[in-house]
């Protein structure tokens, strides 16, 4: 039983880390909490959705047209909403309170648009076959849930820590007018950037309408209450924290409704941000920044 | 002429409880605002008030003002244990466990049995009245411009403009912070408990993000150089959706614009006023 609940929580914790990734390195990298981040969430679902419904694509394509979509409007929200403060070099306040208020804009515009019933993607959409290893059933939704999130979060990896265009992503996370002047196009960084977490998000929307099958405008507002935790737990802005802390928590979550209580599961994330905080604030890996005027 | 102020007042009696709630509500906010932090926990805060002193007067039989005691207490010692290890980091932690808190307070009292779990809390006795709901927001009006006159008030104006600075001159934050949380704490659960005795009804699911959200929006519209920007926001936020009745479905997107247009062209909001300071 234990190895089955490890099973579940290894899926669930999949997409927490998927989605951890893009937030937190959008953080890392921009210095935002960019709240709009549940937005590309639930975006990325619609999209596969209508690309599954409308054009028939296979989830094999459905998922990357998410994503696509996701990130394409990731760099809208964010070029209409933080250019100008950015310019301003506002306080990082400043920059989340614009993204609240964009997120109701958009959570409100959706659910107006698409009206707030659950929807579903057909029931032939993603293979059901389950096949049985020692004597743990998986579903072959699950197999690719983690496959797709594991080479997604890979390509990041890589991106970010072995190619050129990751060192001057690294750069201006650093210090944005060091990197300009090192001769880094800061603008199209951030696009970079503000693209590739918003994929994410998007993928870990459609990866998580898979695994629960179930679409709806305010699916983002649950799933960023675990955002927050893993990447506070991670430490903000690290990428191997958020994918080790995502992992953690789905699986931590499925032990708890498994061996406790299921209504406790949705407490999980909460209790374990709060412990962060009072024990270890800078995350598992972190160190502590020095304070700087 | 008296007949007619009366008929006015029954038609528009939840408007104008509604004005005097958001506006404590908007105060509450300005707290945290007026010393740079973002707290986005006003709306759970308020959550927590109404269930408490719900609680106390309709499932324990207590008086009044031991339900609007607890209803001040409990969010109180919430936001110290949440405020205590969070507010020697960076506001961004803040901010963070603050919208965390806001959405874990609607899952537990969804889940809480005993306060009608989904189902909310209903039959709340009507307590209170609207001298009282204008004679605490006046009194709280009058006491933070007091507050915002004196050594207190250019001290916090001090930490929004430059925290290290502030600090380096003598202002001691961490302590500063906290009780500044607190007090917000208190003055939304304050708020919350005296609504849910004004509409006999309370449920998990109004003092979410959405709620917390437009209580923001109160002070970023009004501003918070003083204490009556975000009471005048409060009070055309909560008038516009009578007036524009017609956007029905689409008033929170209006609210979420605000937010946006506010920050970005008006950082200081409709009421740019500055406190005027002897000391």
């Amino acid at each position: 039983m234990l190895q089955q609940q490890l099973v579940n929580g290894v899926v669930l914790g999949a997409t927490y880390a998927l989605f951890a990734l893009g937030f937190t390195m959008m953080f890392g990298v921009l210095g935002v909490i960019n709240l709009t981040y549940g937005v590309y969430f639930a975006l990325g679902a619609f999209a596969a959705l209508w690309a599954s419904k409308a054009i028939g694509l296979s989830v094999w394509l459905a998922l990357p047209v998410g994503a696509i979509v996701a990130g394409c409007i990731a760099v809208i929200v964010d070029t209409l909403l933080l250019t100008r403060l950015r310019r301003a070099k506002a306080p990082e306040l400043s920059s989340l309170m614009v993204t609240i208020g964009a997120t109701l804009f958009l959570y409100t515009g959706l659910s107006v648009i698409y009206g707030t019933e659950v929807r579903r993607f057909a029931p032939d959409f993603a293979p059901s076959a389950a096949f049985e290893i020692a004597g743990v059933r998986i579903v072959a939704t699950q197999a690719l849930i983690v496959v797709a999130a594991l080479l997604m979060a890979g390509a990041l990896i890589w991106i970010v820590r072995g190619t050129k265009v990751g060192l001057a992503v690294r750069g201006v996370a650093e210090n944005p007018d060091a990197a300009a002047l090192m001769g880094v196009n800061g603008a199209l960084v951030t696009h970079l950037v503000s693209f590739m977490s918003g994929a994410l998000g998007g993928a870990a929307g459609v990866l998580i309408g898979l695994n629960f099958n179930a679409i709806q405008p305010f699916m983002g507002e649950n799933m960023m209450l675990r955002g927050f935790a893993v990447i506070i737990i991670g430490g903000l802005g690290d990428l191997r924290g958020a994918l080790i802390a995502g992992f953690l928590l789905g699986i931590i979550e499925v032990l708890t409704a498994g061996y406790f209580a299921s209504a406790a599961k949705d407490l999980v994330a909460f209790a374990l941000l709060v412990l962060t905080l009072w024990v270890r604030p800078v995350g598992l890996f972190g160190r502590a920044a020095a304070k700087r005027a | 002429m008296l007949d007619t102020l009366s008929d006015l007042y029954w038609t528009y009696q939840n408007v104008i409880h509604g004005v005097a709630v958001n506006g404590i509500l908007a105060l509450s906010v300005y707290v945290v605002l007026s010393i740079g932090q973002l707290a986005l926990g006003q709306a759970a805060f308020m959550g927590i008030g109404a269930y408490f002193g719900a609680i106390a007067t309709t499932k324990l039989g207590l008086p009044f003002p031991v339900a609007i005691l607890a209803s001040i207490l409990t969010p109180a010692a919430v936001a110290l244990a949440i405020g205590a290890p969070t507010l020697r980091l960076t506001g961004v932690y803040l901010a963070i466990s603050m919208l965390g808190l806001g959405e874990i307070s609607r899952l537990l009292l969804l889940n809480w049995d005993y306060a009608g779990g989904a189902l909310g809390l209903s039959g709340i006795p009507e307590r209170g009245d609207v001298y009282l709901l204008y004679g605490v927001l006046i009194v709280l009006i009058i006491a933070f411009i007091f507050v915002g006159r004196s050594r207190l008030g250019r001290a916090m104006e001090a930490m929004r403009e430059d925290e290290t600075a502030a600090g380096v001159m003598g202002v001691n934050i961490p302590r500063y912070k906290l009780a500044a949380l607190v007090v917000s704490a208190m003055l939304a659960g304050l708020a919350g408990c005296l609504s849910a005795h004004l509409s006999s009804f309370i449920g998990p699911n109004e003092y979410g993000f959405e709620e917390a959200t437009t209580i923001l929006s109160f002070a970023l519209l009004g501003g918070i150089g003083t204490p009556l920007g975000p009471v005048a926001g409060a009070t055309i936020l909560t008038l516009l959706p009578e007036v524009l009745r017609f956007l029905a479905d689409y008033r929170l997107m209006i609210n979420g614009a605000i937010i946006v247009i506010a920050i970005l062209f008006m950082p200081r909001g409709l009421l740019s006023w500055r406190m005027k300071r002897t000391v």
